[in-house]
């Protein structure tokens, strides 16, 4: 496929056959493909957003049409066409089954493998809950907990409507529209996502997942995440699924903004497991993500990913460490098998003094998979005593994988210390045979010495989630030893 | 209990084995001997089954059940167990939650019901005790670290774990200290019974004054050339191989 230029974008526009009107029929619950000024404008509209939202997201657009696709990473697909999705669909009902026997049996098998609960495994293949296991009121309940404490935490589109200062004081100050090319483009046109604020000096009681995963989970293919720590807070989030999610769209491109204010704490994790496409890399998703927090005096950000699906995946999940003595961390699993790809890392950049970060990322390729690390550690002239400790350990299965390390070190203070350390490995015939002569099956041995790779940072998980993540590994893995 | 019948095994077309035949009962101890390069590993391999080496003719039987079809793992479950000359390492898994997967996998195949974690841990400190080991190495990475004589200490505790019908030793005395060298055999002493067997392929003697071999045989160019009782480790000791090459 050629590329798409400007150019083209341009002649698109001239021939597209509606016009700005069109879009006022806000019944509509898909738009057509394509995208320009009106589509951006009618999107807003739908959403019932104020002018400078929509002001803002236009903004975003004639950014982003100024800008090329980025193609640095070490990645290979076929661009998408961005005339070719549609930037609007109302959220669909699944059909509603009556018991799990009607779902899909591969989908049940997976289910099974990960552990997940019957009344779990009922909402995930939408399944009419009973009335034991009712969703909506423990969502009410959580809901409750969290505004006695004054949390707010609601999807971004609510958040526009209900607590505008906040959005707007915020929205795009962490990755600015002129970020990326995916960044300026989510910005334009992001349909839904979550927002959450903890109020001054608030430690959240629960892991925000827990409500998150209780909900529909949103799988918007332009999802917008902003978290605010006020002063003195804590908050603990999770994303994501150890489900299988399939999903139509091929492209995702997520934007998430973290602030964290003085003293404040946010540990942000992910697990993700998009489609990732067939054994012979056809289908599976692009998922191309900013993520990004700031740091305030005395602050801490804590990323931790555990990434085993999409096709194609591009992400650094950065820190910003602007105040003093704040610390930024990462920490990172990802596997890739058959033909996936992965790009990802993170950056972090030192602009206090006595600010500190550690990066801990692990990477296992299996099949014939290309799983790249790179990483940016970047002290300021004015960070004084920054310390950084990076450690990436690469795990190889077979002769047809490829694993790759680009660290970025940029020391422009001289009293920094960094530090950066990094292996690769292979899964040895002859650690296999040992397990094997133990009794130890070589699928079961190489999901032990996996999880015993990847200890480090499915310790850093919250309790609950990193049973079903160690689980995910193993499933991920399957097969990819002959 | 065990009959090792004309093993022939080779590993990248070249012949190792070259018609291996060896019995051991229930209750004893045989003890192989023999210069570097004889096939004494490969031997310890291929009844373990390691798919490295290609078995071209012979059968290997334990307790009337044909291994030689078997993978290394459904041996294993059989009862065979190998303490390793090199253990490996496995970063991040401790060795309590590997030998806990490895018990339970055999429990599992055997048909039997999972140990109770609290019966797991009162044997998993009994047979450590027994080996004189630190609860600390338990929880520390497996291998990882550790020196010679604590991977074979562990090796011997693992053997302790999985109470193995047929337990091969190999080369189990090097890199072991004289006190090292104790306790590993006395840990071996103390899990022979009648039920079971051991096979200790060893270099020097030295190992058989404390695990003391019932029969004694010498193997070289992948034949076993003699066989007598434990005084031949003796005379070998004394005169070396040469005298039976010819």
């Amino acid at each position: 496929m050629k590329k798409y230029t400007e150019e083209d974008l341009k002649e698109d526009l001239v021939n597209q056959e509606y016009e700005y009107g069109f879009y006022s029929d806000i019944e509509a619950d898909k738009f057509p493909n394509g995208i320009d000024e009106s589509v951006v404008i009618a999107l807003s509209k739908k959403k019932n957003e104020p002018q400078w939202m929509t002001d803002w997201r236009l903004e975003a657009f004639r950014i982003w049409k100024s800008m090329e696709e980025p193609d640095w990473a070490n990645v290979n697909y076929e661009k998408p066409d961005f005339q070719a999705i549609s930037y609007y669909s109302a959220p669909k009902s699944k059909p509603k089954l009556n018991s799990l026997d009607e779902a899909d049996p591969e989908l049940l098998k997976t289910f099974e493998k990960l552990g997940i609960s019957l009344a779990e495994q009922k909402r995930l293949a939408n399944v009419a809950i009973d009335i034991v296991m009712d969703s909506v009121s423990v969502a009410t309940t959580f809901k409750k907990t969290l505004a006695e404490k004054g949390i707010i935490f609601c999807p971004i589109s609510e958040a526009i409507q209900e607590h505008p200062e906040l959005v707007k004081k915020y929205l795009g100050t962490i990755v600015p529209q002129t970020d990326n090319f995916y960044a300026a483009l989510n910005s334009a046109v992001f349909t839904d996502g979550s927002f959450c604020y903890i109020p001054k000096g608030v430690r959240c009681p629960m892991e925000l997942s827990t409500y998150f995963r209780i909900n529909e989970g949103g799988t918007g293919q332009f999802e917008r995440t902003l978290v605010i720590a006020d002063e003195g807070s804590y908050v603990s989030y999770l994303e994501g699924c150890t489900a299988p999610a399939r999903d139509e769209n091929q492209l995702h491109a997520a934007v998430v903004e973290l602030i964290a204010l003085d003293d404040a704490e946010i540990k942000y994790s992910t697990v993700q497991n998009w489609y990732p496409g067939d054994e012979n890399g056809s289908g599976g998703v692009y998922n191309f993500v900013t993520k990004r927090g700031i740091c305030h005096t005395n602050s801490k950000i804590s990323w931790t990913q555990v990434e085993t699906g999409s096709a194609v995946t591009w992400k650094y999940p950065s820190c910003v460490l602007k105040g003093d003595n704040s610390v930024g961390e990462f920490y990172s699993i990802a596997v890739t098998n058959n033909h996936q790809q992965a790009d990802t890392g993170t950056k972090m950049l030192h602009i206090g003094n006595n600010t500190r970060s550690t990066i801990i990322s692990k990477g296992v390729s299996a099949g014939k998979s290309q799983n790249s690390y790179r990483g940016l550690v970047k002290i300021n002239k004015n960070a004084k005593n920054a310390r950084n400790f990076s450690q990436c350990d690469s795990l190889l299965m077979g002769d047809l994988c490829g694993a790759h390390t680009f660290p970025y070190i940029e020391a422009s203070n001289s009293s920094a210390q960094i530090e950066h350390e990094a292996t690769t490995s292979k899964i040895g015939e002859d650690q296999l045979f040992y397990c094997n002569q133990r009794g130890i099956d070589t699928e079961r041995a190489i999901a032990l010495i996996v999880n015993g790779f990847s200890k480090e940072v499915l310790n850093k998980l919250p309790m609950e989630f990193a049973v079903e993540a160690r689980k995910l590994l193993e499933i991920s893995l399957e097969g990819s030893v002959g | 209990m065990l009959q090792i019948k004309n093993i022939h095994a080779s590993v990248n077309n070249k012949e190792i084995l070259k018609g291996i035949n060896l019995a051991i009962k229930a209750g004893e101890v045989h003890a192989i001997m023999g210069p570097n390069g004889a096939g004494k590993s490969t031997l310890s391999s291929v009844v373990a089954g390691n798919e490295n080496f290609e078995v071209s003719q012979g059968n290997i039987v334990l307790d009337g059940e044909e291994l030689t079809e078997l993978s290394a793992d459904q041996r294993a479950h059989k009862g065979v167990f190998v303490s390793f000359q090199y253990p490996v390492e496995i970063p991040g898994v401790s060795t309590t939650n590997f030998i806990k997967t490895a018990v339970s996998e055999k429990r599992k195949a055997l048909g039997l019901p999972e140990l109770a974690a609290k019966d797991f841990l009162k044997m998993l400190r009994e047979k450590a005790a027994l080996l004189q080991m630190d609860q600390k190495f338990l929880s520390r990475s497996l291998n990882e670290g550790f020196s010679g004589g604590e991977k074979k200490r562990n090796e011997i505790f693992q053997m302790a774990m999985l109470e193995p019908k047929l337990a091969i030793l190999d080369e189990t005395d090097s890199g072991l200290d004289i006190d090292a060298l104790k306790v590993v055999a006395n840990g071996v002493n103390a899990l022979k019974s009648k039920d079971n067997a051991v096979l200790v392929i060893t270099h020097y003697q030295r190992l058989l004054d404390y695990i003391v071999p019932d029969f004694v045989h010498v193997l070289h160019d992948g034949k076993i050339i003699k066989s007598g009782g434990k005084e031949l480790a003796l005379e070998l000791e004394e005169k070396g191989y040469d005298w039976l090459i010819k």
